[in-house]
């Protein structure tokens, strides 16, 4: 449009005028697209904070009732109207720190697999498998976990463990009690299994992202595959791949169908990862239609404003993490 | 941050639905609360529909949130399984009646034992929702089934994790029955259990209990019926081993004196009477004392009243017991008595 513009400009003096105008129109139209932007933007601080703002005001109530003593309280009396977040939380950061150790590794792998060491013809159906295993509603993996997973779990898993450990200290607290099935180990389970996903396939893209010539650099003095990989494909990956786990570990964290259905909703803390636990959406999905009591209704709440709390910090610490490292490469 | 969009998801979705409520309370009946009616009534108001041409919108929700929105005044009834004291009715204008009554039934999974082998009592049923007793050979267990050779097996326990009014009913039942469960847990639509996993819904307790061996739970009648559950005996206020049946159950309703009930507030959990079963309760409707709403409001009653008059073998077809016919009297005393229009007369008073 310029170049049309360009010699008309050159041929009559009067049109300059009508370049100014022109010039005027595109800056006007780049400032709206500016702010048009920008405002998207911000939007999302405004309802960020909207969000804190109405959970702080539910909260209210809870807060001022018991302190911050609802923090490490283990009480949880819908009866007496005591409250107290520490078995919820517990169970959140136990039952994400399981999932979270089987994922990371095998979610690790899988990419590796696919973006090096995967024949041609396997890498479309394989990725597409693992699409599709993120496309799987929650209640899904809820109802497998409950009727599939937990008695194959109880039969075999649960009690090898309780057997295996039975005479070493400490872990035999570990993996004590009856077998239920169902408990913190299997939602951690099933919580892995629902974030592979997202670490596989994002950890995928960025592997395919790092340049042919590199890795092609590295092979040519002389480095194995394996070399190749962790020493040129990981290190240049590990911002997204770093991305990816957090962006899992959200999902773990908030996770809530597929833990109500297989964690066995107890609100207790038990030394077992095999005994039952809830967390804080599990309490939060089961219990809030019924919650007639206001106090009742704004520890529930209170609940969701700490769970968003600490992933907001889990995010931090991730980011904080990132920078770190982006500094000690670059120094 | 997952969490807190559903949770405000949920709090919008109920805005809306209350919404929704009240734009459409004068065209059709709406209703909200207790899931353990809510079979009974969708295929009261199907039937009704056919005869009357009025629809009845009824959300089941939980007895907690039927008790919410009729307190906020958003839709022309609510639903619960737990009674409202006179006291709260009081405090909160609302009108109180039962509808149906039903059972609630204590399910085992143990190895050769069959529907109706083991007895169990109410102290001993405590201990062992306490994780006092946790074998299976326990003496007090023992001493109740003394032809029976129960396996050395550690008991699991499986209670309801959402609030509920079967758990009310059964945690009331356990209430009267041992005392350190009245003053350790007590009774509620949700208590904090001692022991046990917590399983979502009739169906999540039914799923469990079926598939955890050594383990008991508590369900509505129906889902052990249905589910071919192994339910238990229960020996009663009167020393009397009796099977949930629907007779039991009837008889445990005969037995109560609504009559001196204030606003119906009878739980009829340890009712006397040799053939009752002891863990029955009814199921109640609220009503606001002076509806903002009339017209919907008469046509809340007029249907109930059909219901009432028409429904009983509908009720029975679905495991419910229907209100013995003195009960529906004090009923209609108690509407003429208790929800009034602006004028201070008798909206409705029944067609009996």
């Amino acid at each position: 449009m310029t170049e049309a513009a360009m010699p008309e400009s050159v041929a009559t003096p009067t049109l300059d005028t009508g370049r100014l105008a022109a010039a005027r129109r595109f800056s006007r139209n780049d400032r709206f697209f500016f702010r048009l932007t920008q405002t998207c933007a911000f939007a999302v601080l405004a309802i960020l904070a909207g969000v804190m703002i109405s959970l702080a005001f539910g909260a209210a109530p809870a807060l001022s009732e018991f302190g911050l003593g609802f923090l490490w309280t283990d009480s949880w009396n819908p009866v007496t109207g005591k409250f107290g977040a520490v078995a919820p939380i517990y169970g959140t950061v136990i039952t994400s720190a399981i999932a979270m150790v089987i994922a990371v590794p095998v979610g690790l792998g899988i990419a590796t697999f696919l973006t090096e060491l995967c024949p041609q013809v396997l890498r479309r159906p394989i990725g597409i498998a693992i699409e599709l295993l993120a496309g799987v509603p929650s209640i899904i993996y809820g109802i497998w976990g409950l009727f599939v997973l937990a008695p194959i779990l109880q039969r075999t898993l649960q009690p090898w463990l309780i057997g295996i450990f039975h005479d070493i200290p400490l872990l035999n607290a570990l993996f004590a009690g009856p077998p239920y099935g169902i408990g913190i180990l299997t939602a951690g389970i099933i919580l892995a299994i629902m974030v592979l996903p997202f670490i596989s396939s994002i950890t995928r893209d960025v592997f395919e992202a790092v340049p042919p010539m590199l890795k092609e650099s590295a092979y040519g003095l002389g480095c194995t595959r394996r070399e190749v990989i962790w020493k040129v494909v990981l290190p240049y990956a590990r911002v997204g791949v770093t991305g990816g786990v957090m962006l899992a570990l959200g999902r773990a964290l908030g996770e809530t169908m597929a833990v109500t259905f297989v964690i066995g909703n107890a609100h207790r803390i038990s030394a077992s990862i095999l005994a039952p636990g809830t967390t804080i959406s599990a309490s939060i999905a089961n219990e809030f239609t019924e919650a007639v009591e206001d106090i009742y209704t704004s520890s529930l709440i209170a609940l969701g404003l700490i769970l968003f709390i600490i992933t907001f910090l889990v995010l931090a610490a991730a980011r904080y993490m990132l920078l770190r490292i982006e500094k000690k490469s670059g120094g | 941050m997952k969490l807190s969009v559903k949770a405000l998801g949920l709090a919008a979705a109920g805005v809306v639905a209350a919404g929704i409520l009240t734009a459409v309370s004068a065209a059709e009946i709406s209703g909200a609360g207790a899931t353990f009616p809510y079979p009974i009534y969708a295929k009261w108001a199907d039937a009704y529909k056919q005869v009357s041409g009025n629809s009845l919108n009824y959300q089941s929700i939980g007895s907690g949130g039927g008790i919410k929105q009729i307190s906020a005044n958003t839709v022309t009834f609510g639903a619960s399984d737990k009674p409202l004291t006179p006291e709260e009715l009081d405090k909160a204008g609302l009108a109180q009646f039962p509808t149906v009554m039903g059972g609630v039934v204590p399910v085992v999974n143990l190895s050769g034992i069959n529907p109706g082998d083991l007895v169990l009592d109410g102290p001993t049923l405590a201990d062992i929702f306490l994780g006092k007793i946790s074998q299976w050979d326990d003496a007090a267990i023992k001493k109740l089934n003394p032809s029976l050779s129960l396996p050395s097996q550690a008991i699991a326990i499986v209670h309801r994790s959402d609030g509920s009014g079967t758990t009310f009913i059964f945690t009331n039942y356990l209430s009267k029955l041992s005392k350190e469960w009245a003053d350790s847990v007590g009774s509620n639509t949700a208590v904090q259990w001692p022991a046990g996993i917590g399983a979502k819904g009739n169906e999540g307790v039914a799923a469990n209990v079926g598939q955890t061996a050594g383990s008991i739970g508590y369900v509505e009648y129906a889902y052990a019926k249905q589910n071919k559950l192994t339910f238990t005996k229960m020996v009663n206020h009167e020393g009397q081993t009796v099977s949930p049946t629907a007779d039991a159950f009837t008889a445990a309703a005969s037995g109560a004196d609504w009559s001196h009930a204030k606003g119906f507030y009878m739980i009829l959990t340890d009712q006397p009477g040799a053939q009752s079963w002891p863990i029955t309760a009814a199921t109640f409707i609220l009503m606001q004392r002076r509806p903002s709403d009339q017209t919907a409001s008469i046509e809340a009653l007029k249907f109930f009243d059909w219901a009432y008059a028409n429904g009983d073998q509908m009720a029975t077809d679905l495991d419910y017991i229907p209100m013995p016919d003195s009960v529906v009297k004090l009923i209609h005393d108690y509407w003429k008595e208790s929800i009034k229009g602006s004028t201070g007369s008798p909206i409705y008073s029944g067609s009996m």
